[in-house]
């Protein structure tokens, strides 16, 4: 069991955003969590990663307790996010900006001398070669596609060497073929570099096409949690998505 | 140290708490609703003073009328400000909207001057509140009344106006959410502009009314926007009753420091306010989330 | 970065003219260049805050302030050698970085430029109060520098190198890991935290840095001088650096150095005409502002390059983006 929470609750003022959700992540899958709009996906992230605190259970990490850490601390021990819209530097090239990240995981942050230009470039390279961003590394990360963008952040995420990887809507607005690739990317995580990933989605084709788990939450809370076969013909599910995507 | 000194001390402070609520009331607002920190704010404060100078002594206008001349005349400087420089910069970056009120402060500064010299000013108060009331031992200045009325009202017009009045609710709405309001068909500009121009009507007007309190000088506009930006940050940004409690708090701190402990006195107003900030960013009776920009 | 081809060859050229300046200049002209040399270091570190970490600091000015009256309170009370005073001057700079600094990188956006001007007035009512210590109002006459350095030429030389050797740690810092760190955290202070860092630590760590900078040139200050006022430590003296950066552009290395100059030279020029001198400096704040937001480099290097390079401040790229960005 590489991820757990027990009853975790946010609640902001009277409205219950994650509602005693009791989640279990096992290794080697891809995890995916689904639910309506509002159904509280992005805030559990935000509190699995510290970043809002919890009102109360506990997340618990390989044994270690991370309930209420900070961002900062989460992320070392292997539990690394990536954003939703493409919170990445904007000044920074794309390979700076997976430089950071490697920069950080290393340990080299508090180093007042030595230029960082030359730093770690065979590691940044081999992140870019794993996301196919080498063509863009000199591209300020300001004016990339949409698609480059998101593909940027979980360069980011990677170069913290996470165990857990957090993607949040990775195919959002993403084309067909971008998804597809998308997609394959993460699934290529998984299987060839023993990433786990827990991921929110929307897009049902890509949830249902590469998650071997489903979590799905609605109004704060866990309604049902499977294999893909067993959460598709759960009738509670059907019933709230009545009317969305299936 | 009888009864009697405490009393009039506490009345000291509340007076000079009176015209930092005016003050920091005008900038809290004009933070909530425009979203601009206006650095400019004491020295409007300063010319609202010279101003009630050039009424009431140089052309002899009858100090009510000087009083509220002075704080419209503010208020259209106010407008200036607005509808010429600060809406350019609504867009940018906060560094950018603190530098154009920091410029403000430093062109005002000089116009005083230029305009008045660097003499000290005075302005007396008007013979229906140049006496004092009597209550057994303790002396009331009648101007000191007058001020914490004066206070005490625009805080309850300040209330009801954004509570109960339809303009007063479109702001509310307009600080929540102003995409909506824009959608609504309401004029989100002259909306801002009025709220800028309310927000330093009654900055001139504590300068006004706090004229006659001591003298007029230059240097008032910084001595003064300190205090201010303590009062709001105690109080919190946006909160007119918190700012009402902060400028209490820190008036009084300051009136009785003064007196019992004069070579700290003038660092208590900072002290309180690190101590907030500390503990409490938010402020007193602020909202937390509210320290990002 | 475009152009550092042409970037070398313009600081050899600066870097003769400055070496062969009192050969050529009258005693006057270098006398300014002394002033010049302490503002752009002065700006330089309040840069690092500013472009380098995204933070605003309207209180640079205490830290100045602080170096220049450690240094003189040292030469003149105890007789300290300048070299050492300078020294103390520097750590006793840092101290108080560290002190203003740890409450002060709590908080954010203009709170925290509240905070640091807020800690600058509490410094100068101190400075101005207590007689005994600090002079007071009059603060602390006739400082001495060393015989070696008493003329205006070899304070002169003096000044180049410490500045100089300061530049280039400052541009060490913001090129190493470090820097980029703190460059990151400007960008995105949400994004930063999830690599692992402790924004708040190591804006600490720029705070403490820039003050210690900052000391340094008003430790060259005081001899120079050869009095300190409590005028060093007010929020005026702040709003130098600010001026400066903007004017000439704080996204670029050298800027602060450029507006040093400008606004040192504009200042010499105008005094003697106008003693309404912050009426000036206020007019050409707001024509900077609203119409030349990269401030004269950032003028310059759009001019010749072209390209979007300079559109604003770093800060306007990195703010105005990052604020449509958010974590949820």
């Amino acid at each position: 069991m590489l991820l757990r929470t027990q009853a975790l609750t946010k609640a902001f003022g009277s409205l219950r955003a994650v509602d005693g959700v009791d989640l279990v992540v096992q290794p080697g899958r891809l995890h995916a969590i689904i639910g309506p709009n509002g159904a509280g996906k992005s805030t559990f992230f935000n509190v699995l990663t510290g970043f809002f605190p919890a009102d109360s259970g506990s997340v618990i990490f390989k044994d270690q307790d991370i309930t209420r850490l900070p961002p900062h601390v989460i992320s070392r021990r292997g539990v690394v996010r990536a954003f939703q819209r493409g919170t990445i530097f904007q000044t920074f090239t794309v390979f700076e900006n997976v430089q950071a990240a490697i920069l950080s995981r290393k340990g080299k942050t508090r180093n007042l001398f030595e230029l960082a230009a030359g730093m770690l470039r065979e590691d940044t390279r081999r992140i870019l070669e794993t996301l196919g961003l080498v063509d863009q590394a000199n591209v300020r990360a300001g004016h990339l596609s949409h698609g480059d963008l998101k593909r940027l952040e979980i360069g980011i995420a990677l170069g913290m060497e996470p165990e857990l990887l957090l993607l949040d809507e990775p195919t959002a607005g993403m084309s067909p073929e971008e998804t597809a690739a998308q997609s394959a990317l993460m699934q290529k995580l998984v299987a060839e570099q023993g990433l786990n990933i827990l991921f929110t989605e929307h897009d049902m084709e890509v949830v249902f096409g590469i998650a071997k788990w489903i979590t799905v939450m609605h109004q704060g809370r866990v309604i049902a949690d499977g294999k893909p076969g067993d959460v598709r013909r759960d009738r509670h599910v059907q019933a709230v998505y009545l009317g969305e995507e299936s | 140290m009888t009864a009697a000194d405490v009393l009039g001390q506490f009345l000291s402070g509340l007076a000079r708490a009176g015209v930092l609520f005016l003050i920091a009331a005008g900038l809290s607002f004009i933070f909530g609703v425009v979203k601009i920190v206006n650095f400019a704010h004491g020295a409007l404060y300063m010319v609202g003073a010279f101003l009630t100078y050039s009424f009431r002594v140089t052309l002899g206008v009858p100090f009510w009328a000087s009083i509220v001349l002075a704080a419209v005349c503010v208020a259209v400087i106010g407008i200036g400000m607005e509808v010429f420089l600060f809406r350019r910069v609504y867009g940018r970056p906060v560094a950018d909207q603190l530098l154009l009120t920091f410029a403000m402060v430093l062109i005002i500064h000089d116009v005083v001057r230029l305009a008045y010299g660097s003499n000290l000013r005075s302005v007396p108060r008007p013979p229906l509140l140049a006496g004092a009331v009597f209550l057994g031992d303790v002396i009331f200045p009648s101007y000191y009344i007058f001020i914490v009325l004066t206070g005490t009202a625009v805080l309850l017009g300040f209330w009801a106006f954004l509570h109960k009045t339809r303009l007063g609710k479109t702001i509310r709405a307009a600080v929540g959410n102003r995409e909506m309001v824009a959608c609504l068909g309401k004029p989100l500009p002259w909306l801002f502009t009025a709220a800028f121009a309310a927000g330093v009507f009654v900055d001139g007007l504590a300068g006004a009314i706090g004229a006659p309190l001591g003298g007029i000088r230059l240097g008032m506009d910084f001595d003064i926007i300190i205090l201010a930006f303590a009062t709001v940050i105690v109080g919190g940004f946006g909160s007119l009753p918190g700012t009402a409690l902060a400028a209490f708090i820190i008036g009084e701190a300051y009136a009785f420091g003064i007196w019992l402990m004069p070579a700290i006195a003038l660092s208590l107003p900072f002290i309180i306010m690190a101590a907030v900030l500390i503990v409490r960013p938010w402020g007193l009776l602020g909202r937390s989330g509210g320290g990002e920009l | 970065m475009s152009g550092s081809r042409r970037s070398r060859w313009w600081l050899i050229a600066l870097a003769v003219v400055a070496l062969a300046l009192p050969q050529f200049a009258e005693p006057i002209v270098v006398h300014t260049a002394i002033e010049i040399l302490i503002m752009a270091l002065f700006a330089m570190s309040f840069n690092l805050l500013f472009d380098g970490a995204g933070l605003l600091t309207f209180g640079h000015g205490c830290y100045y302030g602080v170096g220049a009256y450690t240094a003189a309170l040292l030469m003149t009370e105890i007789g300290m050698p300048m070299f050492p005073a300078m020294f103390a001057a520097m750590v006793m700079g840092g101290l108080v970085a560290l002190v203003f600094g740890y409450f002060c990188v709590r908080l954010t956006g203009v709170y925290f430029s509240i905070l640091t001007l807020a800690f600058a007035q509490l410094m100068f009512s101190v400075f101005q109060q207590s007689y005994t210590l600090t002079g007071g109002d009059l603060g602390i006459l006739d400082i001495q520098p060393p015989a070696f350095l008493m003329a205006v030429n070899n304070y002169y030389y003096f000044t180049l190198v410490v500045v100089g050797v300061s530049f280039w740690l400052l541009w060490r810092i913001l090129h190493s890991p470090f820097g980029r760190t703190l460059h990151a955290s400007r960008d995105s202070v949400v994004r930063t935290q999830f690599i692992g860092i402790n924004v708040r630590r190591y804006r600490l760590a720029a705070f403490v840095i820039a003050g210690v900078f900052a000391s340094l040139a008003g430790a060259l200050f005081a001899p120079f001088n050869r009095a300190v006022a409590p005028f060093l430590v007010s929020w005026v003296k702040s709003s130098d650096p600010v001026l400066m950066t903007l004017l000439g552009g704080a996204a670029t290395f050298w800027g602060p150095v450029v507006g040093a100059a400008v606004f040192t030279t504009l200042h010499e020029v105008a005094i003697g005409y106008t003693t309404y001198w912050l009426l000036l400096m206020g007019g050409i704040l707001l024509v900077g502002v609203l119409f030349l937001p990269g401030g004269i480099l950032g003028f310059l290097e759009d001019r010749f390059h072209g390209a979007a390079a300079a559109r604003g401040t770093k800060m306007t790229e990195a703010r105005g983006a990052s604020s449509n960005a958010s974590a949820d």
